[in-house]
């Protein structure tokens, strides 16, 4: 049952082959005998609760697709009367007063949360371990990272612990795990999903996404989570179309576009060899394929990591040991009381964050860093303008390597090199996607669809189509 | 450009983080190495170059100025760590 996508336990209980109850004591019952560590908290009665009413909803005969699909919720986004921890000592005891849109979205079509899944703390890190709650393991071998920040979210779909699940994406968090794990992935564009509730890491980059089996599962759950939203001012007036409706069109005459500077030294042969096989397998479905040119996205890594490190000293500051969050015990007066609750309720990842960020930002350094940033930022956001006259879609690699093993890679700068093909994306705004498209050495690899603005209904077609020709989607990990 | 360690503990104090030897060692050594990353970004030519704020072209949405919260300070209190009579408690400030 675990194998099943949102399609086929739609049908399943439609049927009646089996109840929300069932299906959900099924998934309760995988969670608690995983050794994956995917869940921070797991909401045993609260699910069943929400199973009974999916149930009676079906037998009434008023269910949707997503009614009584059991689901696993990152831990940043805010639920109400539920632990929201965002991976931090500092968020350890909040239980979050209010529903994220997100959150309230899930709940109104009946969906069925198992639990809040674990990631690097606040969204800081690509593998996982930056968690006050351990390292997640990845099910395909659990020794290796499942990658970050939605490590937690990936593990969950990839090890048959939810059906599907959410996660965000601020320098490729969701499509990272996603291609570590061997699951599909989608960050839509900056905008597309309301931000209102989920934990604030960098403002102009954190969006919300899903992390499904399959692109068509994933187009019925942005159908859901998708559209504008009062309460969050950065959220996109741009109508949503229904992501389901032109996944069965034809890739004929579809371009590609590969840059060149996707293929540079770094990237590991053997994922380069898997991205060009997934490539040759469109061009056998009517596309063709073009080199072409991101030149700036090659400072996407300090780019990025000086903007976001600057929004995030500045969204962290509002964690200071008084409202809510962690308090230090210690403390002998004000002072005392914020450094100490900051400096014990604080990783040592978002320490550094914060510290890159307050530096950036300080008087005679601004110019030099914050706003050199954001200048190169435009200029690779121009790059990718260009490339968009020329093409429809922009595919690569998502990580330069396969997952790596828990506790290798030590320093800062190797971890952040880990994502230099997918910042530029966020850096733009810009939707982009990972699909499973191979294995090296028993570990999958995933493919980057970068599209332009607002294209997620041809992401998700280019996606299910390549996904009706292969089978990659549906291999298992051999543990679960 | 390299920060000293006197910096770094500058800078924390900016942050409102303490460090302890360790821990300013460590972040002196990973602060540089990281900067040293970012100096690549002094090389490039971005003379005229309009700074990208935000990735999209929106402008502020402003709504009617009228209340649209209901005073809930009993539930946000509910995860205070210390509060009394509706007042979140912190350390003496003034004796």
């Amino acid at each position: 049952m675990h194998t099943k996508t949102i399609v086929e336990l739609y049908k399943g209980l439609k049927n009646k082959d089996f109840s929300c109850v069932e299906l959900t004591q099924y998934y309760l019952s995988r969670i608690n005998q995983s050794r994956l560590n995917a869940f921070i908290t797991v909401t045993d009665e609260l699910a069943l609760v929400q199973a009974q009413v999916a149930d009676d909803k079906i037998a009434l005969g008023n269910a949707s697709i997503l009614t009584g699909i059991p689901y696993a919720h990152k831990d940043i986004f805010c639920t109400k009367g539920v632990k929201t921890s965002a991976g931090s000592k500092m968020l350890d005891t909040f239980i979050a007063p209010y529903n994220a849109t997100v959150s309230q979205k899930l709940n109104q079509v009946n969906l069925v949360m198992l639990g809040k899944t674990n990631m690097d703390e606040f969204a800081m890190g690509s593998s996982n371990e930056n968690s006050f709650y351990n390292a997640v393991k990845n099910p395909w071998n659990y020794s290796k990272i499942p990658g970050g920040s939605s490590g937690g979210s990936a593990a969950s779909v990839a090890g048959g612990l939810s059906c599907f699940a959410t996660g965000t994406d601020t320098g490729g968090s969701i499509r990272q795990p996603a291609s570590l794990c061997g699951i599909t992935g989608l960050k839509p564009t900056y905008g597309r999903i309301s931000r209102y509730g989920i934990i604030a890491y960098a403002s102009s980059f954190d969006q919300a996404g899903v992390m499904t089996k399959t692109s068509q599962d994933a187009a019925i759950v942005l159908n859901v989570m998708a559209g504008f939203d009062e309460k969050d001012s950065t959220s996109s007036e741009q109508k949503v179309p229904d992501y389901t409706t032109n996944l069965n069109n034809s890739l004929q005459g579809l371009t590609i576009g590969l840059p060149k500077e996707f293929f540079l030294s770094g990237l590991d042969n053997e994922v380069a060899n898997n991205i060009m096989f997934a490539v040759k397998e469109f061009e056998s479905m009517g596309a063709t394929v073009k080199e072409v040119s991101l030149p700036n996205s090659v400072y996407a890594i300090p780019t990025y990591y000086i903007i976001a490190s600057c929004e995030c000293s500045s969204n962290l500051s509002r964690l200071d040991g008084v409202r809510y969050g962690y308090r230090s015990k210690e403390s002998k007066n004000l002072e005392d009381l914020y450094l100490s609750s900051r400096s014990e309720g604080f990783g040592e990842e978002v320490k550094r964050r914060i510290m890159i960020g307050t530096y950036a930002l300080s008087t005679g350094y601004y110019d030099a860093y914050y706003l050199k940033a954001q200048k190169v930022r435009r200029l690779i956001s121009n790059d990718f303008k260009k490339v968009f006259e020329k093409v429809d879609v922009i595919m690569g690699p998502v990580s330069p390597t396969i997952a790596f093993d828990l506790g290798s890679v030590k320093d800062p700068v190797s971890m952040y090199l880990a994502d230099i093909y997918t910042l530029s994306v966020n850096l733009a705004g810009l939707p982009g996607m990972s699909i499973p498209v191979g294995f090296a050495q028993n570990l999958p690899v995933g493919l980057q669809l970068i599209g332009n603005y607002w294209s997620e209904s041809k992401l998700l077609n280019i996606a299910h189509q390549f996904q009706l020709q292969t089978d990659w989607h549906l291999r298992i990990p051999q543990e679960c | 450009m390299s920060l000293s360690e006197n910096q770094v503990s500058q800078i924390a104090h900016l942050a409102c983080l303490s460090l302890n030897e360790a821990q300013l060692k460590d972040n002196t050594q990973n602060l540089n190495a990281i900067f040293s990353l970012v100096e690549q970004l002094a090389n490039i030519d971005t003379d005229g170059v309009e700074p990208m704020f935000h990735p999209l072209h929106m402008l502020q949405r402003l709504r009617e100025d009228v209340v649209s919260e209901k005073e809930q300070l009993a539930l946000f209190q509910s995860i205070a760590p210390e509060i009394r009579n509706g007042y979140y408690l912190v350390p003496t400030v003034i004796k």
